[in-house]
C-alpha cells in the first residue's frame, strides 16, 4: 500500500503551495476578513524635518465615520514606548523611534497620527481633516554631508548624525598601497533602492479584553520576532501576544522589521476593543517601507603589474535614515566589512564604515544587505584594475581568486565554509564561450556597435547566524532556527518551522527534504509557518537562512524522531536496537530485510502502544533548535552581455548567464526560480531603480510611476547553471539560495556597460545607468577626447 | 450612493455603493472574491487586473458605477468543475509564481492576451506584460508559462489536473 518514493531531494517537485494561489485563494492579510473591522490610516510628514507645533484633530473627531484619531502623545501616555533595536554595536546611539513622532518629524512619511473610522475610505477623508501645524527645520539627505559640522541634526543624541562607526583591518593596507605597482582610487555610491515586494505591507489587529489576548495578523518574514519587538514596544506579556503571517506577497527584506504602523494598529484595537485594519498604498510603501543600500564608498586598491591585488582601503557613509530600522546596525557592517575580500585572497584590507542618520526613510536589509554593497565594490574594482593594466577582467579574476578549499581563514574575520571558485569562473567563462564573444565583441566595434561584457565573481554570506561566530565579532547574540516534527498515528507529518515562505516554496522544499529523511510520500507531510501560536520561537526568514538553517533544524528532528523509531520497531520486531536498519520507510532487522516494519506501523505503536516498554515514552515528536557552528557561503560566477548604444545612452541586456554554487539543492525549479527574481532585482539597481530625494529631503520617487521596476520587456530569458561543493557546515551541505542573484547581477551589468564603453574612456557612471547617465559620461569623455 | 448591479464569475452582485468606489473594492469587498489583489494606487503593476467585457482591465482603475451592467471574470472564476484552467496548470508546472501575489493579474492578462494572440513569441508575450509587475521571478517562468498554456490551449494538452 505504502509505495517507497523516489528520491525527492534533488527532484523538480511543483509546489505545493500553488493551487491556492493560483485560484485565487491566497491568505493575504488584506484578504482576511473580520466582523466590526475599523480601519486605520496614518497621517505622514510631508516635510523631511519640522517641529510639530501643534495637532488639532477636532474636525476629524466629529466626522461620522470616525471612531478616534491618536497622537504620538497619547500612545506615549498609555506605555507605549520606542521600537527596539535588534542588533546593537559598541557606542552606538539609540535615539528612541516612537511609533508616531512626538515633537519632531525627521522624514517625509514619518507617522504624525493615526485615524480609525469604520471604512477605509473614510479613514483616508479624515486624515485631510487633521491640522498639524508644523515648523519646518533644515533637512539633510546626503549621509556625508550630514556628519559635517552645522549639518542639521537629525537626533539630539547623536552628534554629527553618526550612530555608529565600525572598523576591520586585515595586514597592512598602507604598505601594500606604498609598494604598489599602481593604485586606483575611486568614489562609488551603491545609491538607494525600495525592496518593493508587490504586496505592500498589511495588518489586522484583534483584542479580546475578556483574556487580554492580542492578535496581529501581518504581512512579516518572522512572527516571533514581530512578537518579541511588539511585547517590548507596548510593554505587554508576550505570552499574550499571537503573531501571524499568512500567505505573504514577497517580502525582499522590508518585512522583517516591527514598524509603526503595526504598533498603532494593535494599539488601535486595544483601545477601540474592535478588529483593525491597516493596509499600505504603494505610496505609503515608497515612503513608510524600509529602503536598501544607500552607501557613499571611497576606496584605493594596490595591484601589481601581473594583476595581482594586494590591498583594499575602503571608506563608506552609510546611510540609516532617520531612524534606527531594527536591523540596520548589522547591514553596512557584519554583513558587508567581513566581505570585502569577496572571493579573493587580497591579505590587506582596512575599511572603516560610518552609520549615518539623515532626514530619509530608514534603511535595512533588502534582498542581499550588505553583501551586494561588498560585491559590487570589488567587482568595480576588479575591473578598473583591469582597464589600468589592459588586461581582460577574466584574466585578473583568474589571478586573484582563492584555490579550491574547505574551512578557509579570511583574514578579516569569517571563515569560508566551502568553495571553488576557479569551478564556477571557468564554467561561466566556458558557457558563454569567453574568446568567441571576444572576438564578437571586436568585430561589432568596427561596425560601430558597442558590446559589452560584464563578469562578476562573487562569494556571499548566508545562514546567519552561528551564536559564537557572531559574538566574537562583537555582535550581542546570534540567531538559531527552531522546528518541531510531529509524526502523527498514521504516519503522517507535519512540520512545524521558525522559517516563513512568502514566495520561497518552503511548503514543498522542506517537504521534500523530510518525505525523504522519512522514506514517505511528500502528500504525506505538511510544512506549517507563520504562527507563534503554532510554531516554536524561530527567527524567520532572511539573509537566505532558511534551508541551511531552517531546514537544517527540521532535518535533525526529524533523525531524533528516526532514532525514537527505530527503538520502537525494535521492539515490535523484537530485535536487538543495534540491528535496526532504517531504508525506504522501513525498519527492518540487518541481513533479514523481510522482517521489517513500515514507518507507518511505528508510527501507530507510538500512539496506540500494544508493545513499547514501559520505560520509552510515548508519542513521536522532536523539537531542534539549531545554532549553527558557521555561516555558510554561496559562490558563483554571472555574465551580462549589453548593447549600448552611444547616441541616446540606452543600454540593451543581450544575455544573461549565471553559474551558481549554492551547495546541495533540494529543489532544482525552485533554485533556478530564486536565481531568475534575484538577478532581476539586481539588474533593476544597475539600469533601472533609485529612490530619489530632492536637496530638501522631498521624495521624488513616491509612486511606482517613479520608481522603475524591471519589467518584462526590457529582459531577456536568462542561463543558469550550478555546481554543487556541499557545505561542511550542516548536514545537509546546504548553503541558501536566495540573494545570490541580486549580489552577483547588479556589478556584472555594471561591468557590461563599461566595457561597452571602453572604447570612449569612459570608466566608471554611478548607477542607475540610465540612457541620461549614459550619453552624459559619453558627451564628458568626448568632450575631454 | 449608486445602485450598480455587475456580474462576476457568472454571479450578479447588486449594490449602492458611493459613486468612488473603485471596481478592485467592489470586487473585493462586496463580491467578496479576493483573489484580485492590489499592488499600487497609479495603475502601473496590474495585480488588479481581471477581465471585463472580454477584455483584460486594471480593476483599480475603473469605479464600480462606470462598470454598471458589466460582465467580469476573476481568478476565482477560470477554473471550471474542479478543473483547473490550462494558463492555471501552466504557471503549475512551470513555477510561474512565487510569492504568487502579482499571479492573478498575470493569469488574466495571459487568458485575454492569448485569446488575441494563440501562438506568441517570446517577444510577444514579454510585451503583453508590460503592465504587470512582478518581482519575485524575474518574469523568466512567467514567460516559459505562458508560451505552455498558449500550446496546451493550441490542444495536444496533457491530461487536466484537478484544482486543489
Ligand atoms: S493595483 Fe491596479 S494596477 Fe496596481
Ligand atoms: S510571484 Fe511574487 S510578485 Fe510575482
Amino acid at each position: 500500500m505504502v509505495q517507497a518514493p523516489e528520491r525527492l531531494i534533488g527532484a523538480e517537485v511543483k509546489r505545493k503551495e500553488d493551487p491556492r494561489l493560483i485560484t485565487g485563494q491566497g491568505t493575504y492579510v488584506d484578504n482576511l476578513k473580520f466582523v466590526g473591522t475599523a480601519y486605520l490610516a496614518i497621517l505622514r510628514s510631508p516635510y523631511a524635518h519640522a517641529r510639530i507645533k501643534r495637532i488639532d484633530a477636532s474636525r476629524a473627531r466629529v466626522h461620522p465615520k470616525v471612531l478616534a484619531v491618536f497622537t504620538g502623545e497619547d500612545l506615549r501616555r498609555d506605555g507605549i514606548g520606542s521600537i527596539p533595536v535588534g542588533w546593537l554595536l559598541p557606542d552606538i546611539k539609540l535615539p528612541p523611534h516612537y511609533p508616531l513622532a512626538v515633537d519632531k518629524a525627521r522624514y517625509v512619511g514619518d507617522g504624525v497620527a493615526a485615524v480609525v473610522a469604520e471604512d477605509r475610505y473614510s479613514a483616508y477623508d479624515a486624515l485631510s481633516l487633521i491640522e498639524v501645524e508644523y515648523e519646518p527645520l533644515p533637512a539633510v539627505v546626503d549621509q556625508e554631508a550630514a556628519t559635517r559640522p552645522g549639518a542639521p541634526q537629525v537626533h539630539d543624541e547623536a552628534p554629527n548624525n553618526i550612530c555608529f562607526k565600525f572598523a576591520m583591518v586585515a595586514g597592512d593596507v598602507n604598505r601594500a598601497l606604498a609598494e604598489a605597482d599602481g593604485v586606483v582610487r575611486q568614489r562609488i555610491i551603491n545609491h538607494r533602492t525600495s525592496g518593493s515586494s508587490v504586496e505592500p505591507r498589511a495588518a489586522v489587529a484583534l483584542y479580546q479584553p475578556a483574556t487580554g489576548e492580542l492578535t496581529l495578523y501581518n504581512t512579516n518574514q518572522n512572527p516571533h520576532l514581530i512578537r518579541l519587538l511588539l511585547a517590548l514596544t507596548m510593554n505587554y506579556p508576550e505570552h499574550k501576544i499571537r503573531v501571524i503571517a499568512p500567505d505573504v506577497g514577497g517580502g525582499f527584506g522590508t518585512k522583517i522589521y516591527l514598524y509603526p504602523d503595526e504598533v498603532v494598529a494593535c494599539y488601535a484595537a486595544m483601545k477601540l476593543g474592535r478588529p483593525v485594519k491597516w493596509v499600505e498604498t504603494r505610496s505609503e510603501y515608497l515612503r513608510a517601507t524600509v529602503h536598501g543600500r544607500d552607501h557613499i564608498t571611497d576606496f584605493e586598491v594596490a595591484y601589481k603589474r601581473d594583476g595581482t591585488i594586494t590591498g583594499l582601503k575602503v571608506t563608506t557613509y552609510a546611510n540609516l535614515g532617520a531612524y534606527i530600522s531594527p536591523f540596520a546596525p548589522l547591514i553596512p557592517t557584519f554583513l558587508y566589512v567581513p566581505m570585502l575580500h569577496g572571493p579573493y585572497k587580497l591579505p590587506n584590507v582596512s575599511a572603516e564604515v560610518y552609520g549615518v542618520f539623515t532626514n530619509t526613510t530608514p534603511v535595512d536589509a533588502t534582498r542581499g544587505a550588505g553583501r551586494p554593497e561588498a560585491t559590487y565594490l570589488l567587482e568595480r574594482m576588479v575591473d578598473l584594475v583591469a582597464r589600468e593594466l589592459n588586461m581582460d577582467p577574466a584574466d585578473v579574476r583568474r589571478k586573484n581568486v582563492l584555490e579550491p578549499f574547505e574551512n578557509y581563514q579570511t583574514p578579516l574575520a569569517f571563515v569560508y565554509d566551502s568553495g571553488n571558485y576557479p569551478a564556477t569562473l571557468n564554467r561561466a567563462l566556458e558557457l558563454v564561450d569567453y574568446a568567441r564573444l571576444r572576438e564578437e565583441q571586436r568585430r561589432l566595434r568596427e561596425q560601430g556597435r558597442y558590446i559589452g561584457i560584464g563578469l562578476s565573481t562573487y562569494v556571499e554570506v548566508t545562514g546567519a547566524a552561528p551564536s559564537q561566530v557572531a559574538v566574537s565579532l562583537g555582535a550581542q547574540a546570534g540567531l538559531f532556527e527552531s522546528a518541531i516534527v510531529r509524526v502523527h498515528p498514521t504516519g503522517k507529518v507535519t512540520v512545524f518551522t521558525g522559517s516563513h515562505t512568502h514566495g520561497q516554496g518552503h511548503e514543498t522544499t522542506f517537504a521534500q527534504a523530510i518525505a525523504d529523511e522519512f522514506g514517505i510520500s511528500i502528500d504525506d507531510v505538511e510544512v506549517v509557518h507563520g504562527d507563534t501560536d503554532a510554531i516554536p520561537f524561530g527567527l524567520g526568514t532572511y539573509g537566505s537562512r532558511s534551508t541551511p538553517v531552517g531546514l537544517t533544524a527540521a532535518y535533525i528532528a526529524g533523525q531524533r524522531i528516526i532514532e525514537k523509531a527505530t527503538k520502537i520497531a525494535a521492539h515490535l520486531l523484537e530485535a536487538a536496537e543495534a540491528d535496526i536498519v532504517f531504508e525506504g520507510g522501513r525498519f527492518f532487522v540487518r541481513g533479514a530485510p523481510e522482517r521489517a516494519v513500515t514507518f507507518q506501523e511505528v508510527a501507530l505503536e507510538a500512539y496506540v502502544p500494544r508493545k513499547i516498554p514501559a520505560d520509552l515514552e510515548l508519542g513521536l515528536e522532536a523539537t531542534a533548535f539549531f545554532n549553527p557552528s558557521n555561516f555558510v557561503f554561496p559562490f558563483g560566477t554571472h555574465v551580462a552581455v549589453v548593447e549600448v548604444d552611444p547616441e541616446t545612452g540606452q543600454v540593451k541586456l543581450l544575455r544573461y548567464l549565471a553559474v551558481d554554487d549554492v551547495g546541495r539543492v533540494i529543489n532544482p525549479m525552485v533554485v533556478d526560480g530564486q536565481v531568475h527574481g534575484g538577478v532581476v532585482h539586481g539588474i533593476g539597481q544597475a539600469l533601472w531603480e533609485q529612490v530619489v530625494y530632492d536637496e530638501q529631503g522631498n521624495l521624488l520617487t513616491g509612486t511606482w510611476l517613479d520608481y522603475a521596476m524591471p519589467k518584462a520587456p526590457d529582459l531577456p530569458s536568462f542561463q543558469t547553471d550550478r555546481l554543487e561543493t556541499p557545505s561542511p557546515v550542516n548536514p545537509l551541505g546546504v548553503k541558501g539560495a536566495g540573494e545570490t542573484g541580486t549580489i552577483a547581477s547588479t556589478p556584472a551589468v555594471v561591468n557590461a556597460v563599461l566595457d561597452a564603453l571602453a572604447p570612449f574612456g569612459v570608466k566608471h557612471i554611478d548607477m542607475p545607468l540610465t540612457p541620461e547617465r549614459v550619453w552624459r559620461a559619453l558627451q564628458a569623455a568626448r568632450g575631454q577626447g | 450612493m449608486a445602485r450598480v448591479s455587475i456580474r462576476i464569475n457568472g454571479v450578479l452582485h447588486e449594490a449602492d455603493v458611493e459613486p468612488r468606489l473603485l471596481l478592485v473594492h467592489f470586487i473585493r469587498d462586496v463580491a467578496g472574491l479576493t483573489g484580485t489583489n492590489i499592488g499600487c494606487d497609479t495603475s502601473q503593476c496590474g495585480a488588479c487586473t481581471v477581465i471585463m467585457n472580454g477584455r483584460a482591465a486594471k480593476s483599480c482603475t475603473f469605479l464600480a458605477v462606470q462598470c454598471d451592467g458589466a460582465e467580469i471574470l476573476t481568478i476565482e472564476g477560470l477554473a471550471k468543475d474542479g478543473q483547473l484552467h490550462p494558463i492555471q496548470q501552466a504557471f503549475w508546472e512551470k513555477h510561474g509564481l512565487q510569492c504568487g501575489y502579482c499571479t492573478p493579474g498575470m493569469i488574466m492578462t495571459a487568458y485575454h492576451f492569448l485569446q488575441m494572440n494563440p501562438n506568441p513569441t517570446e517577444e510577444e508575450i514579454r510585451h503583453a506584460l508590460e503592465g504587470n509587475i512582478c518581482r519575485c521571478t524575474g518574469y523568466h517562468n512567467i514567460v516559459k508559462a505562458i508560451q505552455y498554456a498558449a500550446e496546451l490551449m493550441r490542444g495536444g494538452a496533457p491530461a487536466p489536473t484537478p484544482a486543489d
